[in-house]
Formats: C-alpha cells, sequence, structure tokens
C-alpha cells in the first residue's frame, strides 16, 4: 500500500496544475508595476474629475460640474477643433513617408548612410525639434523669415498667427512623424514579394498601377502600423505645443493634452478636477481609436 | 496606563530633543533667479548670511523660474526647503489658504518691520497676518532710447496727447514706438494695468481685480478704447506675440524701436545688448485722466516658509536677515531695484534713484495684474490682453468673456 | 523590387539619382544643420541678429565647453543615463518574462491581458500624470531617480510586452514542448530556451525603450523639482529660460541632448529597425 505524504500530494497537485499556474507567476511583477502605475491611475483620473481641488488642500465633491462647464468652455472648443486638425494633418506623414521610402528603396553607394540620415529626426527629442522650428519660425531672424525676404514678401510670423500656428506646429511635429513610417514603408518594401513583382510585371504593370495593385497591398501592415501611431501621436501631443507656443497665441494652438496640462498643473492652474475631466474626455476619444485596434489585432490573432 | 503615558511623553521629549539639537543645522533656501546679477545677488547675501551664522549649514538651491513656478506646488507638500522665494498678493494667497505657508507676523513684530517696511507691508498681509518677507521690489514705467528722442526733437511726455504725438513722430520716422514681446503674457498685463490705473485710478484698479467691477464696465471699456488708440495706430512692435520680453529687447537695443513699458529689472538687458546710460532714459507712464492721483506698479518679490519646513526657527533668522537695512543696499545694489527698508539705502543709479522717487510720491502701489487678481482670472485676462492687441475689433466679445470666467472665478 | 531599380534605367537617370540623393538629405536635414552651425556661433552673432546666416566665427570647442562649465548640463545628461539605463532593464524583462506567459500558455486571461498591455500603451498619458504625481509625492518617491524610473519602467511595459508577446509567439512550439516532454522546469524553459532565442527582439526593444525614455520630457517636468535628479530633456528648456537669447549655448545643449540616442541608432540600426516595426513584418 503507499502512503502518499501530503507534500507528495501538494507537489502532484501543482505538477498536474503547473501550466496553469506558472503563466501567473511570469506575468505578476509586470502586472503589478502595470496596475499601479497605469490602469489605477486612469480610474483614480476619472474620480478626481469629479472633484473641484486645487491640488494643495481639500476636494470638494461636484459630480458632473467640471463637464457641464466643459460644454461651456470655449477653448475646450478650440482644443478639440485643434486635435480634430491635428489628426487628419498629420496623417499625412503616412503617404510622405511611403514617397520618401521609395524614393529611398534603391540599391546604389551607400543606401544605408541615406537611410539612416533620414532616420535622425525620429531619434531626437520632440522638445529639440521644437525649438529647432520656432526658431526657424522667428520673424526676425529666422530661416523662413529670410526665404520669405529673398522672394521679396513680407515675412509672415506663423507663430502669432492664430490662424496658422495650429498648421505650424504640426508642420514641425510632422518631421520626424514622417521619418518613422519611412523605416516602416523601407522594412515592409524590403519583403515585398519578388515573385509577384515578376509575375505582375510580366503582365505589363508598370509604375502607379503597379503600385497601386501589387505593392501597396502587401504593404498593408506597415501603413496598419503607420496610422495607428500617427493617430496616437496627433492626439498625444503636448511636447511641440508646450515648447513652440505654451498654447498661445491667446490659447489658439491649444490641444486636450496641453489643455489638461494648463489648468491642472500650470502656473495660473489650479484646477486639477477640471483638468482630469479633460483628460477623460481625450481618453475616451482615444479609446474609439484604442477599440479599433484592439478589434483589428483580435481578428488577426483569431486567423493565426 | 501611566508607564504608557510617561513612555510616550520621554519619546516625544527626545524626539523634540534630538530634532533642535543644534550641532550645524540644515537650512534648506530655494530660490529662483538664473539671471546673473540676481542670481550674484543671493549668492553674496548667502554667503554673508553663512558667515554671521557659522552654526547653520546653508543650503542654497538656485533654479529656472518657470520650473520652480511648476515645482512649488509639489515640494510644499512633500519635500519642502525651510525658505522659498515666491510672490506676494494673490500669488501667496492659494498657499495661505491651504496652509502651506507659515505665519511670520512674529518675524515682523520682532524687527519692527511694521514700521520699516510700511509700504510693502499690504501685500504681505492677508488676514491680519502677515506671511512672509520681502527682499525687493521695483518700480514699473517707461523705459526709452533718449539718443533718439533726442534725434528726433522729443521730449518726455507728460499726457496722453503728448504720448500720442511721440509714438506718432516716432512712426513716422520708421521707428516702432513702443517694443514689446507677449509671448508670456505678463508684458501685455503690464501695460493695461498703467491705462487702466492712470484712466480710472487706483480703487477702480483694485476693484476690477478684486472681482468687484465687470469688464463690460464703462469705465473699463474707456481704458481699452485709450488702449486701442495706439494698437490700431500700430504704435506697437509687430509679431510681438511671438517674443518674449528679452527678444523684444533686441529692437530696442538696435535702434528699431524707442519705448519699452518694462520694470526696472530689465535695465540688465538693456546693458548686455550694448546700450549705454547715456542712450536710455526712464519717466513715469505718463497722466490720461487729468487729476487721477497716480498710482505706480511696484511688484514685490518674497521669501516664504513652507509650513512643512524641517527648520524653521533658523528660517526666520533668513527672513530677519534679509530685510536688514544692510543687507538690503547691498542686494539691490546688485540687482538694480529697491530696497523694501526704508531704512536702507538707495544705489546710486539714476534709473533707482528715479524709481524711488516715483515710487515715494504714488498715492498708491499695485502688485501687477497676475498678483493682483486671481490665478485663474488672470491667465484668461492676460491671454484676453494679448488677444486684444492683435485683433481690436474683438473687444466686445473678449470683454463678454472675461466677465463669464470672472463670474465663475470669484463666485 | 518597386520602384524598378535604378540599374535598369539609362545612366542619366542613374546620375540624376545619385545628385538628388545629397541633395535631398541636405533639405530634409536643414534644421539639423541650422541648429549645428547655431551652437558653434559667437554670441556677437547672435546680438547683431545673424542667427541663420553664415557663422562670422567657429566656436565648437568654446560653445560646448562653456554650456558644460555654466551649467549643469553634465549633471543633467548623467541623470538621464541614470534614468534610461535601468528603466531599459527592468521594463525589458518585465516584458520578456510577461510576454513569454502571454505567447505559451493557453489560458483564458492570456487574451485580454495581451489587449490591456496594448491599450495601456495607447492611452494619452495625461490622464496618469495627476494621480502619478500624487502617488509620487505620498510615497516620497517625488524628486528622485527611482520615481522616474518605476514610472517609466511601468509605462512602458505595456509597448514592450506587446512586442515581446508577438515575437516569442512566432518561435517554433515545439521547443516548449520538447523542454516539458524532457521534465525541464517552466523557469528553465524561459531561462535556457526562450531567452537566447529572443535576444535579437530584446536588442531591439533595449534601443527603442532608450530613445522613448531618453527623450520624454513631460514626466521630467512632472516628476522632478530643481536641478538634482532632472534629466537632458528637461534641463534643455530649462537651459532656453536661462539663456535667452543665447542662442548658441541652447543649441548646444541641445545637440548634446540629441547625441546619446543617436550613437545607440547607429550603433544598433537593424536592431532599432526590426523593433519598430513592432513585428509587422511576421504578421
Amino acid at each position: 500500500m503507499q502512503q502518499t505524504t501530503s507534500f507528495d500530494e501538494n507537489k502532484k497537485i501543482y505538477s498536474k496544475n503547473k501550466l496553469v499556474f506558472a503563466p501567473w507567476y511570469f506575468l505578476l511583477p509586470a502586472i503589478f508595476f502595470f496596475l499601479i502605475y497605469v490602469i489605477i491611475p486612469i480610474f483614480q483620473s476619472v474620480w478626481i474629475s469629479f472633484y473641484e481641488w486645487d491640488g494643495l488642500g481639500e476636494a470638494e465633491w461636484v459630480g458632473f460640474a467640471n463637464y457641464i462647464e466643459l460644454l461651456d468652455d470655449e477653448y475646450f472648443y478650440t482644443s478639440l477643433k485643434n486635435n480634430f486638425i491635428w489628426l487628419i494633418l498629420y496623417l499625412l506623414a503616412v503617404p510622405i513617408g511611403l514617397f520618401i521610402a521609395l524614393f529611398l528603396n534603391q540599391v546604389v553607394f551607400g543606401i544605408r548612410f541615406y537611410k539612416s540620415l533620414f532616420f535622425f529626426p525620429f531619434v531626437i527629442s520632440q522638445v529639440v525639434v521644437g525649438l529647432i522650428f520656432s526658431w526657424f519660425y522667428n520673424p526676425n531672424f529666422g530661416l523662413l523669415a529670410s526665404i520669405f525676404l529673398s522672394f521679396g514678401l513680407e515675412p509672415i510670423a506663423i507663430l502669432s498667427d492664430e490662424d496658422l500656428v495650429t498648421y505650424g506646429i504640426i508642420f514641425a511635429g510632422l518631421w520626424p512623424q514622417i521619418a518613422y513610417c519611412m523605416i516602416l514603408y523601407l522594412t515592409g518594401l524590403s519583403n515585398v514579394s519578388k515573385d509577384l513583382m515578376e509575375a505582375a510585371r510580366l503582365d505589363g504593370a508598370k509604375g502607379l498601377k503597379m503600385l497601386w495593385h501589387v505593392v501597396l497591398p502587401q504593404l498593408r501592415p506597415a501603413t496598419f502600423i503607420s496610422v495607428v501611431v500617427t493617430v496616437i501621436g496627433a492626439l498625444r501631443s503636448f511636447d511641440m505645443v508646450a515648447i513652440m507656443t505654451e498654447g498661445g497665441p491667446y490659447g489658439s494652438s491649444n490641444v486636450l493634452a496641453y489643455y489638461m496640462y494648463e489648468t491642472a498643473l500650470s502656473e495660473y492652474g489650479f484646477r486639477l478636477g477640471y483638468g482630469s475631466a479633460i483628460a477623460t474626455v481625450l481618453f475616451f476619444i482615444m479609446l474609439v481609436y484604442i477599440g479599433y485596434f484592439l478589434w483589428r489585432l483580435y481578428k488577426n490573432e483569431r486567423e493565426l | 496606563m501611566y508607564n504608557k503615558i510617561k513612555l510616550t511623553l520621554i519619546s516625544l521629549l527626545s524626539v523634540v530633543l534630538i530634532s533642535s539639537a543644534s550641532f550645524g543645522r540644515d537650512l534648506v533656501i530655494t530660490f529662483d533667479d538664473m539671471n546673473p546679477g540676481p542670481k550674484a545677488a543671493f549668492e553674496n547675501a548667502i554667503a554673508q548670511f553663512q558667515k554671521e551664522n557659522p552654526d547653520i549649514n546653508v543650503i542654497a538651491n538656485n533654479g529656472d523660474r518657470e520650473e520652480h513656478k511648476a515645482a512649488i506646488r509639489n515640494f510644499l507638500i512633500a519635500d519642502a526647503p525651510d525658505v522659498t522665494s515666491w510672490y506676494p498678493g494673490n500669488r501667496m494667497r492659494p498657499f495661505v489658504k491651504a496652509g502651506l505657508f507659515e505665519d511670520v507676523s512674529d518675524v515682523w513684530d520682532a524687527n519692527n518691520f511694521h514700521e520699516d517696511l510700511a509700504a510693502i507691508k499690504p501685500t504681505m498681509t492677508i488676514g491680519g497676518k502677515q506671511w512672509g518677507v520681502p527682499y525687493s521690489y521695483y518700480q514699473w514705467g517707461v523705459y526709452y532710447r533718449k539718443d533718439i528722442f533726442d534725434e528726433n526733437g522729443l521730449s518726455e511726455p507728460t499726457n496722453w496727447a503728448e504720448f500720442k504725438e511721440v509714438c506718432a513722430k516716432l512712426k513716422s520716422k520708421g521707428i516702432a514706438p513702443i517694443t514689446i514681446g507677449t509671448k508670456y503674457l505678463w508684458t501685455a498685463a503690464g501695460v493695461f494695468d498703467y491705462i487702466n490705473l492712470r484712466t480710472n485710478g487706483y480703487k477702480v484698479h483694485n476693484d476690477l481685480t478684486a472681482g468687484k467691477i465687470k469688464y463690460t464696465d464703462p469705465r473699463i471699456r474707456k481704458t481699452f478704447e485709450y488702449w486701442a488708440e495706439l494698437v490700431n495706430a500700430g504704435y506697437f512692435l509687430e509679431n510681438h506675440s511671438s517674443m518674449s520680453w528679452q527678444d523684444a529687447v533686441v529692437p530696442f537695443a538696435n535702434g528699431e524701436a524707442a519705448m519699452y513699458v518694462m520694470g526696472n529689472f530689465s535695465v540688465d538687458a538693456y546693458k548686455n545688448a550694448g546700450l549705454t546710460y547715456d542712450q536710455i532714459d526712464f519717466f513715469p507712464f505718463p497722466e490720461i485722466t487729468p487729476g487721477v492721483p497716480r498710482a505706480e506698479e511696484a511688484p514685490a518679490d518674497a521669501f516664504f516658509i513652507p509650513t512643512k519646513a524641517k527648520n524653521k526657527s533658523d528660517a526666520k533668522k533668513w527672513l530677519a536677515f534679509v530685510a536688514r537695512p544692510d543687507v538690503q543696499t547691498e542686494w539691490n545694489k546688485t540687482i538694480g531695484q529697491l530696497p523694501i527698508n526704508s531704512k536702507a539705502k538707495v544705489a546710486d543709479d539714476k534709473f533707482i534713484k528715479q524709481g524711488f522717487e516715483t515710487l515715494n510720491s504714488a498715492a498708491g502701489l499695485a502688485q501687477f495684474y497676475d498678483r493682483d487678481a486671481v490665478a485663474e482670472m488672470a491667465a484668461a485676462g492676460m491671454e484676453g490682453f494679448q488677444e486684444f492687441m492683435m485683433k481690436p475689433e474683438r473687444l466686445d466679445k473678449i470683454l463678454k468673456r472675461l466677465d463669464k470666467i470672472q463670474a465663475k472665478v470669484y463666485k | 523590387m518597386f520602384p524598378k531599380p535604378i540599374h535598369a534605367f539609362p545612366n542619366k537617370y542613374q546620375l540624376i539619382y545619385k545628385i538628388a540623393l545629397p541633395f535631398v538629405l541636405i533639405i530634409w536635414l536643414l534644421p539639423l544643420i541650422a541648429i549645428f552651425l547655431t551652437s558653434v556661433r559667437s554670441a556677437a552673432d547672435i546680438n547683431t541678429g545673424n542667427v541663420f546666416g553664415w557663422p562670422s566665427q567657429f566656436l565648437l570647442i568654446e560653445n560646448y565647453s562653456e554650456v558644460f562649465r555654466r551649467s549643469k548640463a553634465i549633471l543633467y545628461l548623467k541623470n538621464s543615463f541614470l534614468i534610461t539605463i535601468p528603466t531599459v532593464l527592468l521594463s525589458v524583462s518585465l516584458a520578456c518574462l510577461a510576454g513569454y506567459a502571454l505567447a505559451i500558455y493557453r489560458f483564458r486571461w492570456s487574451l485580454p491581458l495581451f489587449f490591456i498591455f496594448v491599450a495601456g500603451n495607447f492611452i494619452p498619458f495625461q490622464i496618469l500624470m495627476i494621480p502619478v504625481r500624487d502617488m509620487s509625492v505620498s510615497t516620497g518617491l517625488y524628486n528622485t531617480i527611482s520615481g522616474q524610473v518605476l514610472f517609466h519602467a511601468a509605462f512602458q511595459t505595456g509597448f514592450c510586452t506587446f512586442f515581446m508577446r508577438n515575437f516569442i509567439k512566432a518561435l517554433p512550439f515545439e521547443l516548449i514542448e520538447s523542454g516539458r516532454i524532457e521534465g525541464v522546469s517552466e523557469a528553465k524553459i524561459f531561462l535556457y530556451i526562450v531567452v537566447p532565442l529572443v535576444r535579437p527582439a530584446l536588442a531591439a526593444l533595449a534601443v527603442l525603450i532608450f530613445t522613448f525614455v531618453w527623450n520624454d520630457f513631460f514626466w521630467a517636468t512632472v516628476l522632478t523639482q530643481g536641478e538634482s535628479v532632472k534629466p537632458i530633456t528637461a534641463g534643455v528648456r530649462s537651459l532656453n529660460g536661462q539663456y535667452v537669447n543665447n542662442w548658441h549655448l541652447v543649441s548646444a545643449a541641445s545637440l548634446c541632448a540629441a547625441i546619446p540616442p543617436v550613437v545607440m541608432f547607429f550603433l544598433m540600426q537593424k536592431h532599432f529597425i526590426a523593433g519598430l516595426t513592432l513585428g509587422s513584418v511576421k504578421q
């Protein structure tokens, strides 16, 4: 008769269920960090948005008052509008990135050097990019002003003009973003099936037709990632706005990400509840895109 | 039970004794001016204080002003220094209200500050108590290029009509009459403050910043009408909204602009840009409505003790030190500003002397729009001023918006 | 390959292309070239308004050493390293573990958890700003190097886990199976079979995370005060405030801030590019 000790029994239970327990051991540290620093703070932020709080003293419960106030806030609508403009224009990075990738997709001496250098802007901090472009746009000594003058035109102060300022900042932001899309496409291009291309060429496909019908479909993963990252980047843009204009002139280049910071933590902003409400709105807008991305991912997973 | 109480009391006592043990006590002082002059003045004062107090280990931190404005909200709650620089008036109000600044009326009592610092006392007082000690203040007014004026046969204007004449003459010569850089907004508030003070007087201005008068009030409208006269005639520097005040010094220095509505701290920048004292001079902002008593802007900078400071007794020593007449004389000489102690000596500098006279004969001292008005109102107000300067035709819309925000903020 | 290889075109076009390349590159990098020129300019140039023209003097050594002498640039750079390197190590390790779990084990939570990591990667981080700042303050991690490291590591875990999970999933499962059949413990399978195989992915991830964390500006401003633990990105901003109109110094400092990620990039190009495609090639 075999007597199994409880120790042996436990060991058996464990080894039978090893595959059930094991993943959790691996996951626990990451989950722990993520929970504390990301998941819980999201809920905390939404919770704070129901209060009026200056960050120093007591918080006062106001329910949905902050959100109702947002509906009547013209700065909020300006920011919303600007975010929308960012969204649309920032997507230009995708086709421009494709175009440059196509331009660089040749085998000539030193092409790897060129590819690396074209990628440069992405590696630099957005703060530095913002600084560079603010000087570029400076109406007194900026390079742009010199270009205008050389054509005999009066230089425009882009960052001072309420209508042009957002476009000026987006233009600056496009620089690194194009580099990013370019690299995605370059990698995608190097994986385009040679056989398909040969077959299409034999069929007489050339140039744009080739691009549209044969190449682009194979670049779909690269396009997908580019679009997703660009959309997220457009909605998140903070660094550029902070460095170049601080939301000005008089709030006309404000975006939700910066407006939130302005109301909650800036020099004259002591309203953490209101800022959290703005952040929550931004979060829900982005949730739409994240949801879409996850849905695509899920479909992908199912196919695998 | 009795033993427990005894134990608690003994531990408490020992903790108290240990924490006040005086072997080289640390004193952390945080400052926020990295400009060469103020930085040097601060460092000299620290050195002197250290020499006079060898038993205190002074740890001085100096950082960027903008950073400091953001950081103070965090460090007053956690990791507080023993002394921090900040601004009086409505800028200190949120912290006083939240109980984060220490009541230092005792320092004022012990050092006769109520008398010697009488002019600046109101701005340091909330609810009858004093919450910090100022170390400097400075006049605002119009700095101008004397050489350009002389070349064009112009003299210092004393009233609005003369002022506009001077502007017109300069403009006709292709010189921007008034330089300004409104990227960081507060410079426009300086112009607003002065025009309002001169149009309506000290009481009305204070009522406005205290939220008792609306922006659409006809008297305030009048202020904007006068301002519009300058804006519509194009008397301000072009493209000012993308320039900081330092950027706006460049045209002043190279003769493209002739006047600057500024505070005395700007003199250092003029000197660094290559101007000499022969080329620049100062006049108080001209009269607009005849007979209105002349009030001036005289913002003060001060030191405060966080309530979470560890070494408050030595911190109070520093507060008493900075307001001492001899320290005041030295410090303000270096930074080209005015001592807050009436017993201190004013530096022998033409601008400081003139500033001293201007402020001494003033009917009232305003602290600058962003210190007189509550923070959220100040932010919206200054944006409104900048927008007005660029699009004066939007005045109605701007004033209505400011009223709406005022109603919300001051409820 | 697409577009048509340049060698298939007549020589004339090849020449045009070869000339066009450097030309386009220079226009593309014009802002960078401008900032470099500004950083070697003399102060006299700046004051007379000659900010973007050809410098009258070339003060490369002088300007750069002045930046290091007069400001806390060296401290900021040191802080950046102190923050970035531990973050990279921590987040890559956490993600490797988590990615392995999500890729290899079939359990009900694997897909939802995976989605949570992905979603967390894409959220607007402003929504984290206030709670994270408050938590840092109340746990005493505010204004410390470790506070910044812990936050960055946690936040980057989303992206890293996504990346590692995709990569590990593409490995042949037979390797794991054979290990299990031989009775090797799960931990050993992970350490001795999987980790060596994913080394290229780890390298790519490390380079990417290095760049992201080094270039971060927002959290540096939210989680620090004063100079002592400030990294170089926030440092450039305060140098800009400190030396307004000293464009040459600020440019020099900005370029110094940009150098380490650039060096990283050049050294590890292949890995970098592999990392960025997020495994899209494998899809």
